[in-house]
């Protein structure tokens, strides 16, 4: 399942078990990206935010970019979205470039805010792409409707964003960019903003709504736990130039709970993450 | 379950609030600051008319105490500065003993200047939003334009007034639209700025949103930008309809205008009646009033009905 390691092979502390879920067969690599690399020009000259990232992230994986801030996930993930261009090296999504997989609105994307627009209606708000898609009101109606319910929403399709918390706010997010109905998604930090025990909530919401849909999902986190309990494939990224520095395989059981973080294989990743990323930090500067 | 919202966070903008907040807020300094002005105004047309008074009355022999000597600075035909109650009397004549269909009727000058205020102000209202979307829409009609919008606001309207309106008339075109072109003239500017403000004030995160749907640019502006710039037009608008009454009435002063709240300016000014004067200038001060108030109710309306957090 790993297609791109890093020169820098870590040791293995964990080998989890290969567990073999019930995954469709592979049909490619749903984001391939081999020499990535992106340099933003600002101010004070160029900045390299990206340097050879090789990656491939198959169907149905659920894969973390974690690491300090800085090291280009978010970047990254832009870039499958088709938000920033890199300046040299490949990339594909869904088999075609960023920007066609884009105009076939193949992804769903969830920023690190719930950017709901304030004079919509949470039902609006989620009906929002279905318009720009231009699909009948018919349709429009059911999918809001099912997505809400997806995220434990219903009821609230006319409150506006304001009156809703910050966890509900970022559960309707989920729930538009759920609505286009994409088999990807790409998600920003999207519970970076929220208290801990709502984010446990939401991390348990979102990994039964992966079990069930089976969607290929990239997770941009900077937190060790968040990433080992969401994901299949964890990629550790270092900073100045953000390249990859470590990709691991999970292996933990598809339906798990929170307790699962308490065991022996959890904290073995774990630390290996945390290996990863402190062996990619050079502190010194 | 500790994300539900707090119970009852959005109810509770009652009536009740709304009644406090007139009376504790607004309306009471408001009266304050008027009976003020107006106790001032008593005063100034005393100090003012006191010496076509005395004169006066020296012709005349008569010798008076002070409470007749200010009652007849209140009671002069023309006096330098017409006391509130002279003003108020003229305004009532004028209104109410008249019939709207005269020529001596404050209703029907100012129905003539505020027909022109609105035929300006919708123009000027249209041209400011086209120009505003035109500019944010396009990279060149924002280096080109927007330089000749601003100088079009340093030429004074008093200089440029009078020569659209005889251009306009020469051209047999109506006093009301000539009139509406000065007004439109003024008033495009705030809502042109403004607007543009308005439709570049999203987030980024709202426009990288769109992006991601690839939302065409004309969708990206009915759904994004259009609705992200109503606060912004609503407080142009305010500015664009008080200016368009000065434009009305600008227009109506220089051209021997026979109607409107500026000819009536004029013509008192001719046969120095000053009363007259006073009573046209209060009027069109309480309609700027009364259409900026519109303008605020409309501005509060649409917000509700956004769902703005009251």
């Amino acid at each position: 399942m790993v297609e791109a390691e890093t020169a820098a092979s870590p040791a293995a502390s964990a080998a989890p078990p290969k567990a073999a879920p019930a995954k469709p067969a592979h049909t490619g690599a749903v984001i391939a990206a081999s020499d990535l690399s992106l340099t933003f020009q600002t101010a004070d000259g160029p900045v390299q935010a990206l340097a050879d990232i090789d990656l491939a992230i198959h169907r149905g994986e659920f894969v973390s970019l974690i690491g300090p801030s800085g090291c280009g996930k978010t970047t990254l993930l832009r870039v499958i979205a088709d938000l920033e261009q890199p300046t040299s090296g490949e990339i594909s999504v869904n088999g075609v470039s960023p920007d066609a997989a884009r105009r076939e609105r193949s992804y769903g994307y969830v920023f690190q805010s719930a950017a709901l627009y304030p004079w919509r209606t949470i039902a609006k708000n989620v009906a929002l792409p279905l318009e720009i898609m231009g699909l009948p009101k018919a349709e429009q109606q059911k999918r809001v409707k099912k997505n809400l319910e997806l995220v434990n929403l219903s009821g609230f399709e006319r409150k506006f964003p304001w009156q809703l918390s910050g966890g509900m706010q970022q559960r309707a997010s989920i729930a538009r960019a759920l609505a286009v109905e994409p088999d990807l998604l790409l998600m920003d930090e999207p519970f970076g903003a929220l208290d801990e025990i709502v984010r446990d909530h939401l991390n348990e919401q979102l990994l039964q709504l992966w079990a069930k849909t089976n969607k290929t999902i990239v997770f941009v986190t900077h937190s060790i736990p968040e990433a080992v309990f969401l994901s299949s494939k964890i990629v550790v990224m270092s900073p100045r130039p953000g390249r990859i520095y470590d990709v691991i395989d999970c292996g933990l059981p598809r339906d798990r709970g929170l307790d699962i973080r308490e065991t022996p294989e959890f904290l073995a990743i774990a630390h290996r993450v945390r290996e990863g990323l402190r062996a990619g930090h050079s502190y010194e500067d | 379950m500790s994300e539900i919202a707090e119970p009852g966070g959005g109810v509770g903008y009652a009536p009740r609030v709304w009644v406090q907040r007139i009376f504790a807020g607004q309306t009471g300094p408001v009266l304050v600051v008027v009976a003020a002005l107006i106790l001032i105004w008593y005063a100034g047309a005393i100090y003012l008319n006191a010496p076509q008074q005395i004169d006066r009355d020296r012709r005349a022999g008569i010798e008076r105490n002070f409470i007749d000597f200010a009652a007849a600075t209140y009671a002069q035909e023309r006096p330098v500065l017409p006391a509130p109650h002279q003003v108020a009397a003229e305004i009532w004549k004028t209104t109410v003993e008249v019939k709207p269909t005269s020529k001596r009727s404050l209703i029907y000058h100012g129905w003539v200047t505020l027909s022109s205020t609105l035929t300006g102000f919708g123009i000027g209202t249209l041209l400011g939003i086209v120009l505003a979307i035109g500019i944010v829409s396009s990279r060149t009609l924002d280096k080109s334009l927007m330089p000749w919008i601003i100088t079009s606001q340093t030429i004074p309207i008093l200089a440029i007034a009078p020569m659209i309106v005889v251009v306009l008339g020469s051209l047999n075109v109506a006093p009301i639209w000539a009139k509406g072109t000065v007004s439109a003239y003024l008033a495009f500017f705030p809502v042109a700025v403004g607007m543009v403000k308005g439709l570049r004030s999203p987030d980024p995160m709202l426009l990288d949103l769109m992006r991601t749907y690839s939302a065409s640019p004309t969708q990206t502006m009915w759904k994004l930008r259009l609705p992200a710039a109503m606060p912004f037009l609503f407080a142009s608008l305010k500015v664009a309809i008080a200016i368009s009454l000065v434009g009305a009435i600008v227009g109506e002063m220089p051209t021997g205008a026979r109607a409107g709240l500026g000819a009536r300016l004029l013509s008192g000014s001719y046969y120095g009646q000053t009363v007259q004067i006073w009573s046209a200038l209060l009027v069109a001060a309480f309609m700027a009033a009364i259409l900026v108030t519109i303008v605020g109710m409309a501005d509060r309306m649409v917000l509700r009905r956004m769902g703005v957090k009251a």
